[in-house]
């Protein structure tokens, strides 16, 4: 079920001050951040995020069709090379 | 032969039935569909007036997007997914459940027929 409109978008609060410096300051350097249930609001639009994954940050340049989604869909969680196809061959 | 939103050719059969072969338009819809134009349930297709078909036929352009358009509508929202590079992006492009489903088994809707694995043995 989705979030209740009168709500308002979910967002952590210090992220939005982060931002607000952001553009108080003009373009500085990526936001770090571990706020991966953050909204991406409008006013996110051409900041570069770097969203933690539980590794590492995964820069995220948000761009309007991102609006809506959260910080985390950005930066995937798991690794997964894929199966080995010669698994026969290492048995041996 | 009725024709109604295009290809869409189904006779002999209760019209409430027979709408629901175009696709986006389900039981609901159809049932919608047939109230607005006052069509009795019982009415069958082969028996509409020309009149009547041609109501049902601005109903479902006024109020209802169906076949090619409602395909393109569904494939581009996929396709934004994907250009976006979030993680539904990701499970499309993979063709794997997109809505946390598990994957260790099951899943073969997305991930189509099994595929035997060398050397497994139990």
């Amino acid at each position: 079920m989705s979030r209740s409109v009168w709500k308002g978008p979910f967002v952590d609060g210090y992220l939005l001050n982060k931002v607000k410096v952001c553009h108080e300051e003009g373009r500085k350097k990526a936001i770090k951040t571990w706020s991966r249930r953050s909204t991406i609001l409008p006013q996110f639009v051409g900041i570069t995020f770097q969203v933690h994954n539980g590794k590492k940050f995964i820069p995220v340049l948000i761009t309007e069709d991102m609006i809506g989604h959260k910080l985390g869909e950005f930066s995937p969680t798991r690794t997964y090379y894929g199966h080995t196809a010669d698994k026969k061959s290492k048995r041996g | 032969m009725a024709r109604i939103a295009g290809v869409n050719i189904p006779t002999s059969k209760r019209v409430v039935i027979a709408l629901t072969y175009i696709h986006g338009i389900g039981p609901a819809g159809a049932k919608d569909i047939c109230e607005k134009n006052n069509i009795a349930a019982e009415r069958r297709v082969s028996d509409l007036t020309d009149a009547e078909t041609l109501a049902i036929r601005e109903t479902i352009d006024r109020d209802y997007k169906v076949e090619g358009d409602l395909r393109r509508e569904t494939s581009m929202n996929i396709k934004r997914l994907m250009d976006l590079g979030n993680y539904r992006g990701l499970r499309h492009r993979r063709g794997l459940p997109v809505r946390g489903q598990r994957t260790h088994t099951n899943a073969r809707t997305r991930k189509g027929p099994a595929r035997a694995i060398a050397g497994k043995k139990k």
